[in-house]
C-alpha cells in the first residue's frame, strides 16, 4: 500500500470523527496562537522602543545636569551656558551641539490657556534632534541674536492651542509676553518618555533676556537644562563622550577621581539600557506563552492518548483484516501530522490576527517573526506526534486479539 | 487444509495460570463446514483466535496448507490473515461512521488492490451477501443482521481459503441467525469455502457437517453430522434433543 493510499485512510478516519479531530486541533491552535501572538507583542515592544530612541536623532549624545545611576549617585552639578561654549570648542567639527533650557510657563491663545514646558533653544537644536518643519519656518540665527519674540510649536501643541487652524503668523501670550508663531513641527509620535510633539520652542537668547528671568540664572551665570550633541561620525561617539566629560571636569574643577555630577549619555548607551528592559519584558511574555503552549500541549496529549486508546479495537480490527504494524503506525503518524499541521497553521493565523488587532489598537506594533512561528509550530507538532504515535505504537504491537478485546 | 497438534494456550491471570487450551489436536479438510460447541470458558474462542492467526499458541504446532504458522513473525502473520483467512466476529466489528462499502474495501486496501478492481471485488462480495443496494449506508444505519453480512462480505473479499466465525449469530435474533447460517451453507456448497464457526446453540451447530465439542480446553467430542439441517428448518424441541443426544454420544465415544 502506498503513502497516498495511507493518507486517504488517515483523512477518512479524521473526517469520520470531526468533533474529536476539531478538539485535538483546538489544543494546538491555542498553544501555537498564544506563542505567536505574545512573542510578536514582546518583539514589537522591543523594536518599537528602539526605533523611537533612534527617532530622537542620529548619533546623539545628551548632556544634562543631574545624578546618574552610572556614577554612583554623585552630587549633581549645575550646567552653565559657558559649559556649552567650552564643549562646542572642544568637539569642534566632530559634532553639532545645541544647548537648551526648559522651564514651565503659561501659554494663552485667546480663551485657551495651558501650562507648557517652554524650551529655549539654539537653531541647531532642531537639526540635532532631527525635527522637521511642517509649516512656516524654523528658528534662525538672527532670531536668536536679535532676541526675537518668536515661537515654534510642536504638532500636538499647535492642535491644542489652535485646534485645526494654521497657527503660523498668529500671536500667543507666554507668561503675559506676546510671541508670534513662525512654524509648526512635523509629528514624531510618542517616544515612550512623554510626547515629543507638545513642544513650545523659543530662541534661547530671547528666553534668557525676556522670559526666564531669575529661573535661568545662578551666581550671575546663565543656566542650561542640557546640551544635545550629534556626532558627525558614529565611530567617534565614544571618543566624544570622553571629551565632553573631560571638558566638564575641567570647567567645574573636578579631578578624575571625583564623581562627575552630570549625565553624559550616548544613544547607544540609552539603547542598551532600554533593550535590557525590553528583553526582560519579552522573556516574561515568552514565559507566559510557554505556559499556554504547555497547557495546549497537555490538551493535545490528553486527547491523543484518549483517542488512540479508544481506537485500540479499531487497530485490532485493522490488523485482523491484514494490516501490518508499520501501516498502522503510518496511518496514525499521518493523522497526527495532519492535525498538527492544520492546527498549527490555524494557530499561526490566529496569533497573527491577535498581533494585527493589538497593532491596530495602537499600543504596540506587534511583529510576527519567522523564528517564533517555527518555534511554536515545532513544539506543538512534536508534542502531538509523540502523544499520538506512542500509544498507537503500543496498540499496533499488541496481538490483534488483545487489541480487539481491549476495553 | 488445517492441522493443529498438541495446542496449548496458557493465560496468566494475576498469580494463577489458566489453561485455555489443553493439548488440542485437530484436522480440518478443505471444503468442510464445522461447528465448535461447548460451554463458556471451554476455550472455543481461544481456539478460533489461534486458528485465525489473531493469537499465537503457548505450545504446539499449526500447519495451514503445509505452512508452519506458529513460526511466523508479526508481518508474515498479517500476510496470512490478509490472504488465507476471513474472520467474522460476534460484535461485527465494523468501523464506526463508515459505509458498508468502505468496510468491505478495507482488506483490499491493506493488500494493495487498486482502483477499479478494488471497487468491483467489494461490490461482488456485497452482492454475495445480498447487500449490493445498501453499500452506501453507514454501519449505524444497518440492522444487526445486515451489519453481520457486511462483516462476512469483508471476510470474503480477499477470497480466503477458510472462513472463521466466532459466535456469528450470538448477537442476532434466531430468525436473522438462521439467515446467516443459510449464507454460510450457501458459501460452503456453492464456492467450496471451508467454514468453521463457534456457537453455543446446538440448533445452529446442527447445520454443519461436523461438530467439535470442547470442554475445559480439551476436545471431548468430534462427530459427523449425517444429515445437516437445511437453513429455514423450524426450530423444534424434537430436533434440539436429537442434536443434544448426538453431541453426548460423541462425547462418550
Amino acid at each position: 500500500m502506498n503513502l497516498f493510499e495511507n493518507i486517504r485512510i488517515a483523512l477518512r478516519a479524521l473526517a469520520a470523527n470531526k468533533l474529536r479531530s476539531g478538539l485535538t486541533m483546538l489544543g494546538i491552535i491555542i498553544g501555537v496562537g498564544a506563542v505567536v501572538a505574545l512573542m510578536a507583542i514582546g518583539q514589537g515592544a522591543t523594536s518599537g522602543i528602539t526605533s523611537r530612541v533612534q527617532d530622537l536623532g542620529t548619533n546623539l549624545i545628551s548632556v544634562s545636569s543631574g545624578r546618574s545611576f552610572q556614577n554612583g549617585g554623585a552630587q549633581s552639578q549645575v550646567l552653565y551656558y559657558a559649559d556649552y561654549l567650552a564643549i562646542q570648542k572642544a568637539v569642534g567639527n566632530a559634532a553639532i551641539s545645541a544647548p537648551y533650557f526648559q522651564t514651565q510657563a503659561n501659554v494663552i491663545n485667546g480663551s485657551v490657556s495651558a501650562t507648557y514646558e517652554i524650551t529655549g533653544v539654539d537653531p541647531q537644536f532642531l537639526v540635532v534632534r532631527a525635527y522637521t518643519i511642517a509649516k512656516g519656518r524654523s528658528i534662525s540665527e538672527s532670531d536668536n541674536s536679535s532676541e526675537a519674540r518668536v515661537v515654534v510649536l510642536g504638532s500636538q501643541s499647535a492642535i491644542d492651542l489652535f485646534g485645526g487652524l494654521n497657527p503660523v503668523g498668529k500671536q500667543i501670550q507666554v507668561d503675559g509676553i506676546s510671541f508670534s508663531v513662525i512654524g509648526v513641527l512635523e509629528s514624531k509620535g510618542s517616544t515612550g518618555f512623554g510626547s515629543a510633539d507638545d513642544l513650545v520652542l523659543i530662541p534661547i537668547k530671547t528666553g534668557y533676556n525676556r522670559l526666564f528671568g531669575g529661573r535661568a540664572v545662578s551666581g550671575g551665570k546663565q543656566l542650561l537644562s542640557g546640551i544635545a550633541l550629534s556626532a558627525i561620525q558614529s565611530s567617534q561617539i565614544d571618543f566624544l563622550v570622553t571629551k565632553v566629560e573631560y571638558t566638564l571636569r575641567k570647567q567645574h574643577n573636578l579631578t578624575l577621581t571625583d564623581n562627575l555630577g552630570f549625565i553624559v549619555l550616548s544613544q547607544n548607551q540609552m539603547l542598551s539600557t532600554l533593550s535590557t528592559i525590553s528583553t526582560t519584558l519579552t522573556a516574561l511574555l515568552g514565559a507566559i506563552a510557554a505556559i499556554s503552549l504547555l497547557v495546549g500541549g497537555i490538551g493535545i496529549m490528553n486527547i491523543m492518548l484518549v483517542s488512540v486508546r479508544e481506537r485500540t479495537r479499531e487497530i485490532g480490527l485493522r490488523k485482523a483484516v491484514g494490516a501490518r504494524r508499520n501501516i498502522i503506525l503510518m496511518q496514525f503518524m499521518v493523522e497526527t501530522l495532519t492535525l498538527s499541521v492544520f492546527g498549527g497553521l490555524i494557530g499561526i493565523l490566529l496569533g497573527w490576527l491577535i498581533a494585527l488587532i493589538v497593532s491596530a489598537s495602537g499600543l504596540i506594533t506587534a511583529q510576527v517573526t519567522f523564528s517564533n512561528i517555527l518555534l511554536a509550530f515545532g513544539s506543538a507538532a512534536i508534542i502531538g506526534l509523540f502523544f499520538g504515535i506512542y500509544p498507537a505504537y503500543q496498540a499496533a504491537g499488541l496481538r490483534p486479539i488483545e487489541a480487539l478485546r481491549y476495553e | 487444509m488445517i492441522e493443529v497438534e498438541h495446542l496449548i494456550k496458557v493465560y496468566r491471570v494475576g498469580e494463577t495460570k489458566v489453561r485455555a487450551l489443553d493439548d488440542v489436536s485437530l484436522k480440518i479438510q478443505d471444503g468442510e463446514m464445522v461447528a465448535i460447541v461447548g460451554p463458556s470458558g471451554s476455550g472455543k474462542s481461544t481456539l478460533m483466535a489461534i486458528l485465525g492467526c489473531l493469537d499465537s499458541p503457548t505450545r504446539g504446532t499449526y500447519l495451514m496448507d503445509g505452512e508452519q504458522i506458529e513460526k511466523l513473525n508479526d508481518n508474515q502473520l498479517a500476510h496470512i490473515r490478509s490472504h488465507k483467512i476471513g474472520f467474522v466476529f460476534q460484535q461485527f466489528n465494523l468501523l464506526p461512521r463508515t459505509t458498508a462499502m468502505e468496510n468491505v474495501v478495507l482488506p483490499l486496501l491493506y493488500d494493495g488492490v487498486k482502483g477499479k478492481a478494488r471497487q468491483e471485488r467489494a461490490q461482488t462480495a456485497l452482492q454475495i451477501v445480498g447487500l449490493a443496494e445498501r453499500m452506501k449506508h453507514k454501519s449505524n444505519q444497518l440492522s444487526g443482521g445486515e451489519q453481520q453480512r457486511v462483516a462476512i462480505a469483508r471476510a470474503l473479499v480477499n477470497n480466503p481459503s477458510i472462513l472463521l466465525a466466532d459466535e456469528p449469530t450470538g448477537n442476532l435474533d434466531t430468525h436473522t441467525g438462521a439467515e446467516i447460517v443459510g449464507l454460510f451453507q450457501r458459501l460452503n456448497r456453492e464456492k467450496g469455502l471451508t467454514i468453521l464457526y463457534v456457537t453455543h446453540d446446538p440448533f445452529i451447530a446442527r447445520h454443519t457437517n461436523r461438530i467439535i465439542h470442547l470442554e475445559d480446553g480439551k476436545i471431548v467430542g468430534d462427530i459427523r453430522v449425517e444429515k445437516p439441517l437445511e437453513a429455514g428448518t423450524p426450530r423444534t424441541d424434537d430436533i434440539l434433543s436429537t442434536v443434544g443426544n448426538q453431541i453426548e454420544e460423541g462425547a462418550r465415544a
